[in-house]
């Protein structure tokens, strides 16, 4: 089962062309997904790792039947890529790009929403279904097929989760990245609640960082909903000073609002096991 | 990126926005010929970018040019919460009859900008979100579209504004918002906004600050980098010129890693261990040995650095090319701080044995390596 990608996930590429384009589309091929097209403005007719380059998305769908799209075009046209792929309803759509502008954000969500599509990032190391389906850039050595399901604010964090998982015997149903941008197209809430209706997942891993609610909310959200499975969680940042951002364009604390400790003593008090170490997460969910 | 009061009241006069009478000066002389020009009492308001100036006495008021000039010369190269002054904005002062607030910010969990309107101005807007809540209105702005007019009415009108008043208002906010979202702020917000005696609504202060990821359509607000004079170290300039995610902290332990979750985290684990990081350097995904030496060059050229800690979970960054990066540092620096190193994932048996060979040992897991750092550094001192 697993959540959004699987291994009837069929994706394009768009910037498939550009360098980052160019080698995780190797990658993900090397990975089993179905990677069935790719797109890049007037290079339409090229061939990038043997996979046809469209282009517009419009007729690399009419062409390949692809479902869902991954998305490496740089910040100034990452809005109207990611407008052209929800126009086409692909979903999901995994924008990869750092550095969106927020409100061309706010529009690529608000538009999403509208055509009912989901949008993983943007600023993502994005989504993969261990054995099925990797539509990231993440390194696929550390995950492992299973029963934990793994949302997380940080890339690296992501794999150094995930790897002390593997390593302690805990497999995963389907581990993504939001995003670590201040407004991204799925929140903690959206993936508990994914999670929740997922029959392979068992246990579900959150990984929060400084800045903004999200966390806040997952922990009410899970208070109100009576939640069925054990949740752990690590929140990065405890050491941070306010008012300054710590790499990721949404990790700041402002004013008053998005400290760590808001964020774990609202974890704690639903009822999540929250980890002082990245690497205690597993041994968190091992215990059960 | 923070601009200055009189730069946003620039901007938003050419929106059409009333602001007060004023003139920006550099030094006492050209505020005595501000105030003189205005030829009615002003304030003279310290221009910097932090918060909270007029507490840390950085607005006064002159009666007369003569005090203009004297206020000002006060004023001009003293220090506003660490920031000094270089300019000052001599502005008519205000017959103000109430204080309102006026502002606009992106509401990440509704993921849309929300507009906040309070009767309360003058105050920290988040003490009143959290002693008085209902006095704070808010209402989102549609996605890709504009604040309207009648929600701007609205608000006017919660306010207890009618008639005249209550189209002025309203006309004040629909302009502010509009100027807000055309230059991508984050934040844009009139604390107090003024009701003047005679009835009209002029911005006291207006404050804005630009999301950095939409500068490259904000050229010429770019131009001047005011933001690197004032709230940047001279290091963090230079890491941000090359690219690198780097926060300036005041301890003494160096730390470099890649993905800013993972630095985050590895800062806590420092100060859980009694340790307190110098830094955050972040390098990204898919560093090379380049990019990698930069970062360790700006981290060890703080002084304050005692142990350098290097925290690496491969993934697309690759372990040999993390190696290369220290080793080329210690052959054009020579890496005389005592090192630390955690190095585990894509080829990290290859990172390794470059490490091996130059005789650098290196750490797998984060708390060894964390707790390796601190005890180094207390050995030191």
């Amino acid at each position: 089962m697993a959540i959004l990608v699987s291994s009837n996930t069929k994706a394009i590429v768009q910037g498939i062309t550009g360098s980052q384009g160019v080698f995780h589309t190797k990658l993900m091929l090397e990975y089993g997904t179905k990677i069935v097209g790719g797109t890049s403005p007037g290079k339409g007719g090229a061939q990038v790792e043997g996979v046809p380059v469209f282009d517009t998305v419009g007729e690399a769908v009419s062409r390949t039947g692809a479902n869902s799209s991954i998305i490496f075009v740089p910040a100034p046209f990452a809005r109207d890529a990611a407008l052209e792929a929800i126009s086409y309803g692909l979903s999901p759509v995994v924008l990869i790009t750092e550095g969106i502008p927020v409100r061309d954000s706010i529009e690529i969500m608000a538009s999403a929403k509208t055509r009912g599509c989901v949008i993983v990032g943007p600023n993502t190391p994005g989504i993969i279904t261990p054995s099925e389906c990797k539509l990231g850039i993440m390194p696929s050595h550390v995950f492992k097929k299973g029963e934990v399901g793994l949302a997380s604010r940080s890339g690296t964090l992501t794999y150094e989760i995930a790897s002390s998982l593997t390593r302690a015997g805990l497999g995963q149903s389907t581990c993504l990245g939001l995003g670590g941008d201040p407004i991204t197209g799925l929140s903690f809430v959206d993936i508990l609640e994914m999670f929740r209706n997922d029959a392979q997942t068992k246990s579900v891993a959150l990984v929060g960082e400084i800045g903004g609610n999200a966390e806040e909310l997952a922990a009410q959200y899970l208070r109100e909903s009576n939640y069925p499975k054990p949740v752990a969680a690590y929140v990065a940042g405890r050491a941070a000073p306010p008012g300054k951002r710590m790499g990721h364009a949404g990790a700041i604390i402002m004013g008053r609002s998005g400290t760590a400790e808001s964020k774990i003593g609202a974890l704690e008090g639903a009822g999540v096991k929250v980890a002082l170490k990245p690497g205690e997460v597993a041994k968190l969910l091992a215990k059960k | 990126m923070k601009i200055f009061e009189f730069e946003a009241k620039q901007i938003a006069s050419h929106y059409s926005l009333p602001v007060p009478t004023g003139y920006v000066a550099s030094s006492p002389r050209e505020a005595r010929e501000a105030a003189q020009k205005i030829a009615s009492p002003v304030v003279v308001k310290a221009q910097v970018l932090v918060a909270g100036r007029g507490k840390a006495g950085g607005i006064r008021t002159a009666g007369t040019p003569d005090d203009a000039e004297k206020v000002a010369s006060a004023l001009l190269g003293s220090k506003i919460k660490g920031e000094t002054v270089t300019r000052v904005l001599v502005e008519e002062r205000l017959d103000i009859a109430r204080e309102l607030y006026v502002g606009l910010v992106v509401d990440r969990a509704a993921r849309c900008y929300t507009v906040l309107a309070s009767e309360v101005g003058g105050v920290d807007i988040e003490e009143t979100a959290q002693q008085a809540p209902e006095k704070i209105i808010k209402r989102p702005v549609q996605p890709g579209g504009a604040f309207e007019g009648f929600q701007a009415r609205e608000l006017a009108q919660i306010l207890g504004y009618k008639g005249t008043q209550l189209v002025e208002l309203g006309s004040f906010i629909m302009k502010l918002c509009s100027v807000a979202i055309a230059y991508d702020s984050e934040l844009a917000e009139s604390n107090p906004l003024a009701e003047t005696r005679k009835g009209g609504f002029v911005p006291a202060d207006l404050r804005m600050i630009v999301d950095d990821n939409s500068l490259f359509r904000h050229k010429p607000l770019v131009q001047e980098t005011r933001e690197v004079v004032h709230e940047l170290t001279p290091l963090e300039v230079k890491a941000r010129e090359k690219g690198l995610a780097y926060v300036e902290l005041d301890g003494d332990i160096g730390i470099v890693g890649n993905g800013a979750g993972l630095v985050m985290a590895t800062l806590d684990m420092i100060h859980d261990y009694g340790g307190r990081p110098a830094n955050f350097c972040d390098v990204g995904g898919g560093a090379t040995a380049e990019r990698i030496a930069a970062a360790l060059e700006i981290v060890l050229a703080n002084p304050k650095v005692k142990v350098l800690f290097l925290n690496i979970m491969g993934g697309i960054t690759r372990c040999d090319e993390v190696a290369r990066g220290l080793l080329e540092v210690r052959e054009r620096l020579g890496l005389k701080k005592p090192t630390v190193i955690r190095l585990v994932g894509t080829n990290e048996e290859e990172g390794r044995r470059i490490l091996q060979d130059a005789g650098i040992p290196s750490l797998e897991t984060m708390e060894d390596a964390a707790s390796r750092a601190v005890a180094t550094v207390k050995g030191e001192s």
